[in-house]
């Protein structure tokens, strides 16, 4: 503790006595007021007019009924990772391979689709999004065994994961699900019209993923308060000494942790493929399962949080897209947005529980040793 | 007194201190005088502690002065404290368990010192104020009191004016106490102050020339300690008569908890195995466990509470069951409940409110049905504890953070008694916790007791085993003594079992010994 008080600098952080309820709701609107300004800095550093480049990136991609259903669309996936990871998160139970499941999702929910063909009927959607969360879940389960028998680290196994399910996908899509009518692109046949996600509303691509995820954010949040897994689960969490105390089985969290996080990227990658995507090919997602870490902090892994998080990083996403196509931004603009965004939101956050203060500048009175 | 021919050593005027909530020091004043051993005594919460951080510069105060030495000073850091010539050993030691004594001492000095060098000063002080530490000995090999010795040695080499020691007796045996003693008197003699910590009169009234008693953060009176009892300081320290705990005699029921040749390796590289363990509670009376905290109770407190399982199912019975390959939540169905000593973080989550916190444990008394947490019966538990140990908190909805340690630990105790215990475990009921709230919980265990459970305590402080108990037995290096009835036993005796020096005769005829 007294490391910070040593320096000379002329404010030290404090420990509140209790944390700041005040602060707990402003951290992340401080956060985001910080990124839009670092944001300003660099715009202006890349010799773009800041506000124009505002205007592109954050105003015109929701200034129409599509733009806000693109808005929409790209936030479901985001959400669904993001609320899958968070109950994980506050158990202390670290899934960083959403991108993997979210894959492996996919991938089994349009294979339903790919191999009944044209004999898929009303059955198949609720069957491809059925697979899509059992493949989630069955590629969340790999690092939950490991973790649970073997004690590896859920953080690796799951990261590894994701390129195996990635070079998975690719060899698909290069070998036995090529389509044969595609010109020797590697992708798969286009999924049947009847078994896509149709859109919501006319105008609109946003399809019913994006009630599932609302659905699924009403259910975290019922699982998290009213039921004793919840409970459990936070416990874990926030003092595994006591959930040891209590009994708490850890294994039963990691595994409870691992499927509702593989369940939910999984449901995310099928009504991504049968959505707007439309087939499989090699690259399905822009980084969705990574993106959802960030959203699932930004959230404060809490339901509500999420599903405002996952709309503001969809809307980056957006922007980012705007900017390239308008201004000649480089792609990387909203990832230089993502991580800005990340790292205020982490440093916002220790003002929750610590405050700076000016230390007194009267010099001490150091009298001389041997007097 | 020669206090106007030379300035006091420290000089403390009107010291304030105020948290958010709390004001913790209010217009403190002290002095203390060259060669003095000066005793700082209150209950937790009095304010002792942030006193002496105030002192040692860890935190500042919001108003008063400070004096050394006849000049005014700010001090603003440990390091500027060290520099003045202040020096403090923490209750809880900062100390590098695979590092020597002399690595570990070289990096808590200010300066860079030659490892040679620093290994012949170590053995200088040492043995000059008979503190016996071998510098090039390894810390994690070492007993809690040549812990402190290493502290002891660390400030002294830093040739300190003003001592200070916080509870520094909480881990010594007896006669480790006494070597201590000898070694501050002597230190006393040279002219070095000392400003000792502690709420146990007897120790101050043996070892203080002055006392300055703090209560609610105020000094609440001064005095002379050899010319006090140990009830009229304690008068001064909490502001009224205290009454003692009785216990009345009474022939104990069924064993309910047994545990039977248990062995157990450890997996923590500096933890304790437990050897070869006898031990009988039975309906109807208090056992106590005596002994320093590091000689196998955390090791004995997972081993029964289910945290650790045992090789052997039949290692611990409970109530008639084979309980040694259980999980804490099936030993808590037979009967068992566990006050840790830890309470905030095991006993209680930090962030979580009251009521929250009953579910932890409760799930078996209707707080937990059909996978659902039932929140409007835990707030109802939570208020009904609250209201019957008299816990001060604001309402059931207050983060157990929020409360004094006394005040969590009476809630736990409470929380674990209103869940109908048959056998009760309880760890340090009362470390930390002030005098009144102490009185209180170890009341609640007697009439646990006399309700029919087999209650067990393991704790270091020997008044409170000595009043509480019927039968004593003491944990050392992972062995445990025969189990004595306390009236049949002398503390000398307690005090050489600490030390692991009880013969395997005694233990052999001991009625819980059950043989290979």
């Amino acid at each position: 503790m007294w490391v910070i008080s040593h320096c000379r600098w002329p404010w030290r952080l404090e420990r509140r006595a209790k944390p700041s309820i005040a602060m707990r709701l402003a951290s992340s609107p401080l956060a985001a007021v910080a990124t839009v300004a670092t944001g300003f800095l660099a715009l202006s550093a890349l010799g773009t007019d800041p506000i124009a480049a505002f205007k592109v990136f954050f105003i015109e991609p929701v200034s129409s009924m599509y733009g806000i259903g693109e808005l929409l669309l790209k936030a479901t996936p985001l959400m669904l990772c993001a609320l899958g990871l968070a109950p994980g998160y506050r158990a202390n139970v670290w899934n960083i391979g959403s991108e993997g499941q979210f894959t492996i999702g996919a991938i089994s929910g349009s294979g339903i689709a790919l191999y009944s063909g044209a004999a898929a009927t009303h059955w198949a959607i609720p069957a491809m999004l059925v697979a899509g969360v059992v493949g989630g879940m069955a590629w969340a389960a790999i690092p939950a065994f490991l973790r649970s028998h073997f004690r590896t680290s859920e953080i690796f196994v799951s990261l590894m994961l994701v390129y195996i399910a990635q070079l998975l996908l690719s060899y698909l899509v290069h070998g036995p699900w090529r389509d044969p009518a595609g010109l020797n692109f590697p992708q798969s046949p286009p999924l049947p019209d009847s078994v896509l996600l149709g859109p919501l509303f006319d105008g609109m691509r946003v399809n019913v993923g994006f009630v599932i995820a609302l659905a699924l954010a009403g259910l975290s949040w019922w699982f998290g308060g009213a039921t004793a897994a919840g409970y459990r689960m936070r416990v874990s969490g926030l003092a595994p000494a006591a959930a040891a105390y209590a009994g708490i089985s850890e294994r039963r969290n990691i595994w409870l942790a691992m499927l509702i996080g593989g369940g939910a990227a999984g449901v995310a990658g099928i009504c991504e493929v049968a959505g707007p995507i439309g087939m499989l090919q090699p690259s399905i997602s822009p980084g969705y399962g990574f993106a959802a870490i960030i959203v699932a902090f930004v959230g404060r892994l809490h339901p509500l949080g999420i599903v405002l998080a996952s709309l503001l990083m969809s809307a980056l996403y957006l922007g980012g897209e705007s900017a390239q196509v308008e201004l000649q931004l480089p792609s990387s603009v909203s990832g230089l947005f993502q991580g800005a965004l990340l790292f205020f939101l982490l440093a916002a956050e220790l003002l929750i529980h610590f405050r700076v203060r000016r230390t007194r500048r009267t010099p001490a009175h150091v009298p001389a040793a041997n007097t | 007194m020669s206090a106007d021919a030379a300035p006091a050593r420290l000089v403390l005027r009107g010291i304030s201190k105020r948290y958010a909530s709390v004001v913790a020091n209010d217009g403190i004043d002290l002095q203390v005088t060259a060669g003095q051993i000066h005793a700082l005594l209150g209950e937790n919460g009095a304010g002792k502690t942030t006193l002496m951080k105030i002192v040692y510069g860890v935190t500042q105060p919001d108003a008063g002065s400070i004096e050394w030495e006849g000049n005014p000073v700010d001090i603003r850091s440990p390091a500027q404290a060290r520099r003045l010539g202040i020096g403090m050993v923490f209750q809880h030691f900062a100390l590098f368990e695979t590092l020597t004594v002399a690595e570990n001492i070289a990096l808590a000095l200010d300066e860079r010192v030659d490892a040679v060098e620093l290994a012949t000063r170590i053995d200088q002080v040492s043995q000059r104020y008979g503190l016996p530490i071998d510098p090039r000995r390894l810390l994690h090999g070492m007993s809690v009191g040549e812990r402190q010795r290493v502290e002891i040695v660390r400030c002294l080499l830093q040739s300190p004016r003003l001592l200070i020691l916080d509870e520094p007796t909480s881990v010594l045996t007896p006669q480790a106490v006494q070597g201590l003693f000898r070694t501050l008197r002597r230190l006393a003699e040279e002219g070095l102050s000392i400003l000792y910590i502690s709420h146990k009169l007897d120790e101050i009234r043996e070892l203080c020339d002055v006392a300055t008693i703090l209560r609610n953060g105020r000094v609440s009176g001064s005095a002379i300690p050899r010319q006090e009892s140990n009830a009229s300081l304690a008068r001064m320290m909490v502001g009224t008569e205290l009454k003692e705990c009785r216990l009345q005699a009474r022939e104990p029921g069924p064993s309910q908890l047994e545990l039977i040749n248990l062995s157990l390796p450890t997996e923590d590289p500096f933890g304790t195995t437990l050897r070869q363990i006898n031990l009988r509670v039975r309906s109807g009376e208090i056992v106590g466990i005596a002994g320093i905290s590091g000689n196998g109770q955390k090791e004995l407190q997972a081993a029964i509470s289910g945290e650790t399982l045992c090789p052997l199912r039949g290692s611990v019975r409970l109530c008639g069951q084979q309980a040694g390959r259980l999980t804490p939540a099936p030993r808590r169905e037979l009967g068992l409940r566990f006050v840790p000593e830890e309470r905030l973080g095991r006993g209680a989550v930090p962030e979580m409110n009251l009521a929250d916190n009953c579910v932890l444990t409760g799930a078996g008394a209707g707080l937990v049905r059909h996978g659902l947490v039932q929140h409007r019966a835990a707030r109802a538990f939570a208020r009904a504890t609250i209201a019957q140990f008299a816990v001060k908190c604001d309402g059931e909805l207050a983060p157990a953070e929020s409360l004094s340690g006394g005040n969590l630990q009476k809630f736990i105790v409470g929380r674990e008694i209103r869940l109908a215990p048959k056998v009760m475990l309880i760890a340090q009921p009362t470390w930390g916790v002030d005098v009144g709230a102490s009185l209180l919980i170890r009341q609640a265990l007697i009439d646990l007791r006399d309700a029919g459970a087999a209650v067990l305590v393991i704790s270091e402080e020997l008044d409170e085993l000595f009043a509480i108990c019927d039968r004593l037995a003491v944990l050392a290096a992972g062995r445990l003594s025969a189990c004595v009835p306390t009236a049949e036993l002398a503390l000398e005796t307690v005090g050489v079992w600490m030390t692991g020096a009880f013969d395997a005769a005694a233990l052999a005829a001991s009625p819980d010994y059950v043989g290979h």
